[in-house]
């Protein structure tokens, strides 16, 4: 089915620059698998997260100093004296948390319906370069309102680098810019914290087009067969998605009017003070598992490297996965495992947030253990082991198999 | 199959009906959320405070000008001589581009006080500049008299005069 306008402007741009069609092609006529679930909207609701974060972004920064004497009072300026300036602020704040939300759930979606393999590994690589940005971006944005968390945060994080061999105390300088978290430090890290948003979008776009090139998957895992199994993209999807959006901004909107500070730290309300660190330093809640495996390793070198490559080994798990199934409708021990395995992340998430201390430290080592040993280990023996249960032959079937008549007639 | 929207008279369907509500309110959610992003570019609070400003006139001898910053714009306040204010009051309203009479430009004729900024482009005119003994603009030549009225080159009307009041003989409150 090809782009054919009837409007001679459209179509005369379209014939020297086909961009229309692209975008006919991409959000209204794409054949999108017709038993998509609810899981499936947060992709689109992670892209409406980033164009929000970008849109209050570009707002704050018209306001805000990123200077070290200044930056704290012209928070607190957007807070009390700009137009609608705590309104501005506390969307990108709590956006943030919104848009990590939005993106795990993506991505344990991602992980249950076996959505990184092949032929979607790059799919899945571009989602996990996207994942690291938001990360280095929500980092140095935490930095920019130079409260004491800020400071402590930039302090923390960018030691890290320090760990490695040789050339570390040389990285840790060059970032900083001198020799302790500084002026140059905010700047540049203020400088990175407008630019990376941008290189998001870019990679956004390369992630979109290998989803398109083929197709998404869907609760089955199966592809696409023929035509029964597909319906266009809009109006169904547009209008499923439009409605997930409206429910989720409920969800964001309860955070922004009634607890628009609860996903913070009351310490950051604190100016930034080089000498003194705040007693319990903990990073934002969506860096807490990550923050849990760092200190589960008694070694600074070894913390660094098992906290990057929690992630490393991500991008791997289209060849460490061993099953062709994708579905974990279809793999009943995988499907427990992925449980186990959530589990396991929202440990990890509860230990970061704690001392590391007594039992903490015993269940923050045990559940770094249980992450790797998930993706190393498990995933791949089950793969091998697994007897899945039988697919059914296409999508079709699948779905006029579950639905009674009686349903049928009710969802008419 | 059922029929989900049946045919209500006038040929308007509760579909069409459902469709042009959604629609209405989505764009009523919309215009409210983009509000607030056009709003903030407007003066701040802060901003907003310092919309006055107040000038000790004395010891601005006669014949003499200081320029007072107001809402971050120059203001010029000029002592006036009686020559000054003479020929400011002997011009032939017919000859001005944006007629107006002296006395409408001040409250006390001794003191002439006026936003120092061209109406051409925004430029700062010099003082005791000009063909008409009051102020001249570098930028595109424009000549002002010693009521700040325009007389030759392109700006097209006469300097402004801030809201300003006498707090006493010797104190102005400007804005």
């Amino acid at each position: 089915m090809s782009f054919e306008p009837k409007n001679p402007a459209v179509k005369w741009v379209e014939d020297r620059l086909p961009i229309t069609g692209m975008l006919h092609h991409a959000l209204y006529e794409y054949p999108t698998p017709k038993n998509l679930s609810y899981w499936w909207t947060f992709g689109s609701l992670a892209g409406v997260m980033l164009v929000v974060q970008i849109v209050t972004g570009i707002v704050l920064a018209m306001h805000y100093t990123p200077h070290v004497d200044m930056a704290f009072n012209s928070v607190e300026h957007i807070m009390r004296d700009v137009n609608y300036g705590w309104l501005l602020r506390y969307m990108h704040a709590n956006g943030a948390s919104m848009f990590f939300i939005v993106v795990y759930l993506h991505i344990f979606r991602g992980l249950y319906y076996g959505s990184y393999k092949a032929p979607r590994e790059l799919l899945w690589w571009l989602g996990l370069v996207i994942f690291l940005l938001m990360m280095a971006t929500a980092f140095m944005g935490y930095v920019l309102p130079w409260g004491q968390m800020s400071f402590w945060g930039a302090t923390v994080i960018t030691n890290l680098f320090g760990a490695i061999p040789v050339v570390g105390d040389s990285i840790v300088t060059w970032l900083w810019g001198g020799f302790a978290v500084d002026n140059p430090t905010l700047n540049r890290f203020f400088s990175l914290h407008y630019l990376l948003p941008f290189v998001i979008v870019g990679i956004v776009i390369l992630h979109i087009w290998a989803l398109h090139t083929n197709g998404s998957n869907n609760p089955t895992g199966l592809d696409l067969k023929d035509k029964q199994d597909s319906i266009p993209f809009h109006p169904y999807y547009t209008v499923k998605d439009l409605y997930g959006l409206a429910i989720f901004l409920i969800f964001f909107s309860a955070f922004l009017f009634y607890a628009p500070n609860y996903l913070g730290h009351p310490d950051n309300y604190i100016p930034a003070n080089p000498l003194v660190t705040p007693a319990h330093i903990v990073p934002e809640w969506y860096f807490l598992p990550f923050y849990a495996i760092l200190r589960a390793v008694p070694d600074k070198l070894g913390g660094v490297m098992l906290m990057f490559g929690a992630i490393a080994v991500l991008f791997a798990l289209p060849w460490l996965d061993k099953s062709r199934i994708r579905s974990a409708r279809f793999r009943p021990i995988y499907k427990q495992l992925f449980w186990v395995f959530v589990a396991d992340c929202i440990l990890l998430t509860y230990i970061g947030g704690k001392p590391a201390e007594g039992a903490y430290i015993i269940w923050g080592r045990i559940a770094t253990i249980y992450y790797f040993v998930h993706i190393l280990i498990l995933l791949p023996l089950v793969g091998l082991f697994e007897k899945p249960k039988p697919l059914p032959a296409s999508i079709s079937e699948d779905v006029l198999s579950k639905k009674p008549a009686s349903e049928e007639a009710a969802n008419a | 199959m059922t029929t989900t929207t049946p045919e209500e008279e006038n040929g308007v369907k509760r579909r069409d009906f459902l469709y042009i509500a959604a629609g209405g309110l989505g764009a009523v959610g919309t215009a409210a959320a983009i509000w607030p992003f056009i709003s903030q570019m407007n003066p701040s609070a802060d901003v907003l405070a310092l919309s006055t400003t107040e000038v000790d006139l004395d010891g601005i001898e006669t014949g003499s000008e200081v320029t007072v910053v107001w809402q971050g714009k120059p203001v010029f306040v000029r002592h006036r001589t009686e020559e000054d204010i003479e020929r400011a009051e002997d011009v032939d309203l017919a000859d001005l581009p944006d007629p107006e009479p002296d006395s409408e430009r001040v409250i006390n004729p001794e003191w002439l006080i006026m936003v120092g900024i061209c109406t051409h482009l925004g430029c700062v005119p010099l003082k005791g500049q000009g063909d008409f003994g009051g102020w001249f603009c570098p930028c595109h030549g424009s000549h002002y008299d010693t009521s700040g009225r325009i007389r030759k080159g392109p700006a097209p009307a006469n300097l402004v005069i801030p809201p300003y009041e006498f707090l006493n003989d010797s104190n102005i409150k400007i804005g």
